[in-house]
């Protein structure tokens, strides 16, 4: 176990920063992580546990991630939860960073952790008065400037404002894979599935691995060709960053897709490009769903599940009847409880639906996790 | 799915007296669950014998019976009421198993009652530790994680230790089965131990059982609150870290929620386990706990225990979340799914998410081994401590330090200036976990302990450690800076600092830290506790302070009253206080007033976000309140602050609060002076004509035995400035004052030693009453069953005064006005009386709400504390007559002659308390109040009463069988009747050798048995102590001569405790019960609810 070997002094002793908002309202802190500047949209998470998954979901591409829970770091950075590569947030905020980490399997402090990747953040700030703000006006663009030399309020608000919006930003190619690799199955092989990476977090293909799925993880720009190329049993689009109205290409491959009939299933950004591909619109949520707490009803059993949400856009289609769309009749599956916000989409003529929200649970609940069963069931029934 | 339609009615089990181990918590949550009930259109039916509570208010459920919760008791409820459901789960252990007993013995089925919310087998599941077990083994093979500590399940002391064997060898963890908050459970590390922690737990278990474990010592320890409703939907309401490591019981350890020191995929492992579990158990709807040991070299997980039902726990949880399980887990046992209930806080998203915190939550329990001077004060697997205190901040070190000073007791804040000690000393002192360890933790690190040394010695957890290691670095730095700079101090606030501790530091006074701080604008911002971490806007003002940029209190245009409650709940201000200030809180708010809490008692009614318009769970010492005052004046009018009803927490502030320019309502502090100090209350009696008992004040042994010599002993000597009669005593002879004297610590030439002469075989009498500035209303007079020198809140009294006339009433009104006005009482005023000789004596007036508020009240159907804190803000008791919260004419002095009678009877945790050599403590009552609790009994003739009272307190009073006597010589006259009476009743008598003289000669026949001290005869003749133990007596008999007692009567009551048989310490007990048992002889017990009680009342008064 990490008994501690004493991490940074209090981060009282680091350099000055500052958090200033698009709409002029500016947070004055202490450093965190990297030192310099950064820029990107000021979303807030509630998670409270989780952090090191939050931080490598490719989701949080170009995002700013406030966190509500006042203790972050407090277990370290260890090499078995990270959900990608690497970390994807463009800054942290924080108010009470770890100085000292505490869990058996870690290896590092976050500090070092972000420090080491260039990740610029802010601690030491009133967050829960940033998250209230960020609740009443809306996700903002938002820039951390920190260092012992700071620019004039007027300086950095300017340099905040032209950051380009998240509304139109089309980043799944920033984040893909850009070459294919597989994922085995464990144990017994028994199905194949082309998963198409916007954005993939690691536990994804990992769940269905468990279920004896050997996952094919494509690069955003796969074409139909390439993901029939792998003979799959089942496709799946994932979650990624973005505003799903630009994700022209997504969608024309998942209506191919859905054209086959083979069996699909999509997560988060992919629930917003099938809700595009039936013809829904999509939309940007006022602050968005960013938490491992949220109460989604599954509509066909009643059931509630409390699931891991992040995401910033949701789809537009009607509660209340069935639709008619190009691939027959499409219904909504799941909804939030919190807002009635589209959770799920359903066909009911062909083997596909989607989730808005992250069964794969990384970090959050495992109640949801049933979904990935679902999509081997469609697997199976195609087979049949 | 809407509420059941076939239930119409339910009854609810409340807990009874408050024990340790079963507090104010379970008031707190039975209140919830009756307002529930009663506004989802049921009839309500209550049964609990706590006079105490809020929830046995008569406006609370339909019918309140004020009753012993015993399965007879309740049985006759059952059959008069005719309730469609039970509800067992929210009354704590008591109402499970009563709740059991009741389907047991058939009277479940025989009424056609359902239970709800928990089913037997449920209760089986979660409680047996055999079918425990069992369900761990299935969750295990669901999941892929959690297991039971490997165990071993004995019946008998031969299994116990073929066990030890099984195990390995020793440490061992000892649990009794059925028992609650722990009882009966410890470590044994060999034979002797084992011997002794097992062989109690087996008399204790009432099912002989108990389990040997492996220890688990030292392992992080979790607990989870969960939820589940008849669909299934399971949430996490809750996780909360032990800071102290296993070995600890949890309500004895520092909790902090959330859980600090887990990642998420260990945290999901846990709910993982959590929700396997409840549904494996069957918990079809409601609340339950589970509590995890996490191995912190590798992560394995024990799954340790479960409660299906809510628990202190459950009350800690729903005070860190705003999400209350109580008031959930009472829809979902009519029928609602969690979907279906709002979020009260947010009003707009539904109950069916789990609560996410932006703050952190510290509980820090709160002990009274000052009390029991003879027990071991080593903290284990059984709870001991008597309290707790809850705080919030926006980081841990802010609420933790919170959290110490919301103790309230010397000591218990971090104090950073003087010599630590020696470093290795302190880390060994570390090692044993006890009441204020984490003290001993900060001086070590102070001697320069290291992180590594802290953890090897202690087992808190590393960040834990750190945190402990920047609390001590702030104050390192605030010692060594040239200047406070406006940064240190705002980030010595942030981590919690007082004023006080700052001020120590720099060797300033507290109030110049405060101008300072004021002066740079440095001030706490109150935040919201809205169960999502400000995700929806919250509707509910749940406040606590931070350090940090914006504060959240809305400005407001109603004059706020701001009530001061009472804090953790300790021996002598208990839930009682809590129960004067919510009733407060509800007259206030009637009256026009937006009313302000401000308590920080995570188990009480008043800390429900439901209770007051705004609730600040802060600190109550003088820099919290007086920030609280400021926050609510910039958001509005302030009418005044209410510092009576809370206890001495509240008044002790008063003065300091008015000196710092704080409207004090009602009694003013100058009042409050003139009855607490000697000088000025000796004028008050003086100008009144009334006489005290002769007395006076010493610093010496040469002093006080003059003093002594002149007003003859036995003297009734204490230190002064003290509360709940601490170091009070009687002292008979000149050789004891000496030792007294000479053994007590508190005294100096500017705290001398009180000395009274000692009132032998007064009567004791105590008045609870209103004064406007003109007019009085006398509440109630309580005749103490016991004689005067035994501390009021551990005597049983009678409410009317049983053997009282109307002369001694008109007399003791008389007194009691010329004492209020005397003093300058507006509201409420307890007066404590001895009537010796037919002089009546004043021996003390406290201008404040007193213990007996909710006794008076509940015995005399008028609301005491309403009445008060109305004539607080300026009404008169004529316009509360009026206006009928106060009876249009006459007054509790004058009570019908058909009005009910009611007994108070207090209840001691003796049985919680052991030496270091594992014996119990001594069980005699003296002028030091011990009680944790009281019960009411309620009939239409004392006997009857009190024998409700005893049935209630400790279990009924035998009617026949085998009654053993051994009285002190004083004693011996008053002792012949009431034996014949036992006699008369079929009793055998057992007597000592001298005691059977004196009855013999008075012709009543008695079989000596052998004293303790002579051990067993030639024949094998087994003395007292053994024929307790072997269950061969039914009521003991057994009056102490002095303190300290002789060994014999000692070892007499130490056994009458452990095997639970009735014990009386004096002769007016046995004088009462005697009457009682006669009354149980005389066939028919009937119960009444306090309704039908008060209906009479007020048509007798008509």
């Amino acid at each position: 176990m990490t008994t501690s070997t004493r991490g940074a002094a209090s981060h009282r002793h680091t350099a000055p920063a500052v958090l200033v908002l698009e709409d002029g309202r500016m947070f004055r802190g202490r450093a965190y992580g990297a030192v310099g500047v950064t820029f990107g949209e000021a979303v807030f998470s509630t998670g409270m546990t989780g952090y090191q998954e939050t931080l490598t979901d490719p989701s949080y591409h170009r995002q700013v991630v406030v966190m509500t829970a006042p203790h972050i770091g407090n277990t370290g950075v260890n090499d078995e939860d990270m959900e990608s590569r690497k970390i994807w947030v463009s800054g942290y905020v924080v108010r009470d960073p770890a100085r000292v980490p505490s869990s058996w399997r870690s290896r590092r402090t976050l500090d070092d952790e972000l420090r080491a990747q260039g990740v610029v953040g802010i601690c030491g700030i009133d967050t829960r008065a940033l998250t209230r703000h960020l609740r009443e006006r809306g996700a903002m663009r938002v820039g951390i400037f920190s260092g012992e030399a700071l620019p004039d309020a007027g300086t950095m608000l300017a340099e905040v404002r032209q950051v380009p919006e998240m509304k139109g930003a089309d980043l799944s190619a920033e984040v893909s894979t850009t070459e294919p690799y597989v994922v085995p199955a464990l144990g017994e092989k028994k199905y194949t599935v082309a998963a198409v990476d916007l954005g993939i977090k690691g536990m994804t293909p990992h769940r269905m691995a468990e279920r004896g799925i050997e996952v094919h993880v494509l690069p955003a720009t796969a074409s139909t060709e390439d993901v029939y190329a792998v003979n799959p049993d089942g496709v799946f689009f994932s979650n990624g960053p973005g505003d799903p109205a630009t994700a022209d290409h997504a969608v024309a491959l998942m209506r191919a897709v859905l054209e086959r009939g083979t069996p699909l299933f999509g997560i988060c950004f992919g629930n917003q490009i099938l809700g595009r591909a039936l013809g829904f619109g999509t939309y940007k949520l006022k602050y968005g769903h960013r938490g491992i707490n949220q109460p989604v009803q599954d509509r066909t059993t009643g059931k509630v599940e409390v699931t891991a949400h992040n995401h910033g856009f949701a789809v537009d289609a009607p509660l209340d009847k069935v639709s008619e769309t190009p691939y027959g009749r499409a219904e909504v599956s799941h909804v939030c409880l919190n807002d009635n916000v589209v959770e799920g989409l359903r066909l009911l003529d062909k083997p596909a639906f989607s989730v808005q929200y992250h069964p794969e649970a990384a970090a959050g609940p495992h109640d949801a996790a049933y979904l990935f069963d679902r999509f081997v069931n469609l697997m199976e029934g195609q087979r049949a | 799915m809407p509420k059941r339609t076939d239930i119409q009615s339910v009854l609810v089990i409340g807990s009874g007296p408050i024990v340790i181990g079963q507090a104010a918590e379970f008031d707190y949550s039975g209140t919830q669950a009756c307002r529930v009930l009663k506004a989802e259109g049921l009839r309500v039916v209550l049964v609990n014998s706590n006079p105490a509570t809020i929830m046995t208010d008569p406006e609370i459920a339909d019918a309140t019976y004020v009753e012993p919760i015993t399965p007879e008791f309740v049985e006759k409820i059952i059959a008069k009421e005719r309730p469609d459901a039970l509800l067992p789960t929210l009354g704590g252990q008591t109402a499970l198993n009563t709740a059991i007993s009741l389907h047991e013995n058939g009277v479940l089925e025989k009424y056609g009652v359902e239970l709800i919310g928990a089913n037997v087998a449920a209760i089986r599941k979660g409680e047996d530790r055999d079918e425990f077990k069992e369900v761990v083994e299935a969750v295990r093979a669901k999941t892929g994680h959690g297991e039971s500590a490997r165990s071993y399940i004995c019946h008998s002391m031969d299994d116990v230790l073929k066990g030890v064997e099984e195990l390995g060898g020793y440490p061992v963890v000892v649990r009794p089965s059925f028992t609650m908050g722990g009882a009966g459970s410890g470590f044994a590390h060999d034979e002797e131990e084992l011997r002794r922690i097992a062989g109690q737990g087996l008399a204790l278990s009432p099912t002989t059982e108990v389990l040997l474990e492996e220890s688990i010592l030292g392992w992080k320890e979790y607990e989870l609150e969960l939820m589940r409703d008849k669909h299934d939907n399971v949430v996490v309401v809750c996780s909360i870290e032990n800071f102290d490591p296993m070995g600890v019981h949890t309500g004895d350890s520092i909790t902090v929620a959330p859980a600090m020191t887990l990642t998420d995929r260990e945290y999901q492992i846990l709910r993982d386990i959590g929700i396997a579990v409840i549904r494996e158990v069957g918990v079809d709807t409601g609340g339950c706990n589970i509590q995890f040991a996490v191995n912190p070299a590798d992560g394995r997980v024990i799954v340790i225990e479960m409660n299906p039902r809510v628990s202190r726990s459950s009350a800690l949880a729903s005070k860190a979340t705003g999400f209350p399980i109580a008031k959930i887990a009472a829809k979902l046992a009519v029928g609602y799914t969690l979907d279906e209930i709002p979020n009260d806080i947010t009003q707009e998203t539904p109950a069916s998410f789990e609560p996410t915190l932006d703050y952190v939550v510290v509980k820090a329990p709160r002990f009274a081994f000052e009390k029991f001077p003879g027990a071991d004060s080593t903290l284990t697997t059984t709870m001991k401590s008597v309290g707790e205190a809850m705080a919030i901040g926006r980081n841990f070190t802010e609420a933790f330090q919170k959290a110490l000073r919301s103790l309230e007791k010397t000591g218990s804040q971090f104090t950073f200036t003087g010599d630590p000690g020696d470093k290795d000393e302190l880390l060994r002192e570390c090692v044993r976990p006890t009441d204020g360890r984490i003290n001993t933790v900060m001086q070590a690190i102070r001697a320069g302990a290291t992180p590594e040394e802290i953890f090897e010695h202690t087992r808190i957890d590393p960040w834990f450690v750190d945190q402990l290691f920047l609390i001590k670095e702030i104050a390192d730095e605030l010692a060594e800076a040239p200047e406070l700079t406006p940064e240190l101090l705002a980030e010595a606030k942030r981590h919690g600092f007082s004023d006080q501790q700052i001020a120590g530091i720099r060797g300033l006074r507290e109030d110049v830290v405060r101008e300072v701080r004021h002066a740079l604008g440095i001030r706490p911002v109150y935040k919201t506790v809205d169960t999502c971490a400000a995700e929806f806007a919250a509707r509910t003002p749940y406040f606590y302070s931070s350090y940090d940029e914006e504060t959240e209190v809305a400005p407001r245009e109603k004059p706020a009253v701001i009530i001061l409650g009472s804090g953790p709940n300790r021996i002598g201000q208990g839930i009682e206080f809590d129960y004067s200030c919510v009733h407060a809180s509800f007259a206030l708010s009637d009256a026009g007033y937006e009313t302000v809490m401000v308590n920080c008692n995570p188990e009480t009614v008043s800390t429900d976000y439901d209770t007051s318009d705004r609730l600040y769970f802060e600190p109550l010492t003088l820099e919290d309140v007086l920030e609280i005052v400021h926050a609510e004046q910039q958001a509005g009018p302030v009418a005044g602050v209410i510092v009576q009803l809370g206890g001495q927490t509240p008044l002790g502030l008063s003065q300091a609060l008015k000196d710092n320019g704080v409207p004090i309502v009602g009694t003013p502090p100058e009042a409050i002076h003139a009855a607490e100090d000697r000088g000025a209350f000796g004028r008050v009696l003086k100008e009144a004509g009334l006489p005290a008992p002769k007395h006076g004040t010493a610093t010496t042994f040469a002093e006080a035995k003059a003093i002594a010599d002149e007003i003859g002993y036995p003297v009734l000597v204490r230190p002064s400035y003290v509360l709940g009669g601490r170091g009070m005593e009687i002292v008979y002879d000149e050789a004891r004052l000496e030792t007294y004297i000479a053994e007590s610590t508190e005294i100096s030439p500017s705290r001398p030693v009180l000395v009274d002469r000692f009132l032998d075989d007064a009567i004791e009498i105590d008045v609870d009453a209103l004064y406007d500035g003109h007019e009085l209303y006398l509440g109630g007079v309580m005749e103490h069953i016991e004689e005067a020198g035994i501390h009021s809140g551990d005597s049983a009294c009678a409410l009317p005064p049983i053997t009282l006339g109307g002369f001694d009433i008109k007399r003791l009104r008389a007194s009691t006005e010329a004492i209020a006005r005397g003093v300058g009482v507006r509201g409420l005023i307890n007066i404590q009386f001895a009537m010796a000789g037919d002089i009546l004596y004043v021996l003390e007036a406290n201008p404040r709400a007193s213990r007996t508020v909710p006794f008076t009240s509940k015995a005399t159907a008028v609301p005491l504390a309403k009445a008060a804190a109305r004539i607080s803000l300026g009404a008169t008791i004529a316009e509360l007559r009026a206006e009928g919260l106060l009876p249009a004419r006459g007054d509790g002095g004058e009570l019908p002659l058909d009005a009910p009678i009611s007994v108070k009877e207090a209840v001691l945790p003796w049985s919680r308390f052991r030496d270091i050599h594992g014996r119990g403590v001594d069980t005699v009552l003296g002028p030091e109040m011990r009680s944790t609790g009281e019960v009411m009994g309620i009939d239409s003739v004392f006997g009857t009463a009190y024998a409700k009272s005893q049935a209630g307190a400790y279990g009924p009073l035998p009617t026949k069988g085998r009654a053993f006597i051994s009285v002190a010589n004083r004693d011996k006259r008053s002792m012949i009747f009431p034996a014949r009476e036992l006699v008369a009743h079929g009793f055998e008598l057992l007597a000592t050798s001298g005691t059977a003289e004196v009855l013999k000669r008075n012709g009543i026949n008695a079989t000596v048995v052998r004293k303790h001290s002579e051990g067993p005869g030639p024949g094998g003749e087994r003395t007292i102590v053994q024929l307790i133990h072997d269950g061969e007596v039914d009521l003991i008999v057994n009056t102490p001569y002095g303190t300290g007692g002789r060994l014999d009567g000692y070892d007499i009551r130490t056994a009458a405790v452990a095997r639970s048989v009735p014990c009386l310490t004096t002769v007016q007990a046995l004088a009462a019960a005697v009457q009682g048992i006669d009354a149980l002889n005389r066939g028919e017990v009937s119960v009444r609810s306090l309704q039908e009680h008060a209906e009479r009342l007020i048509a007798a008064r008509d």
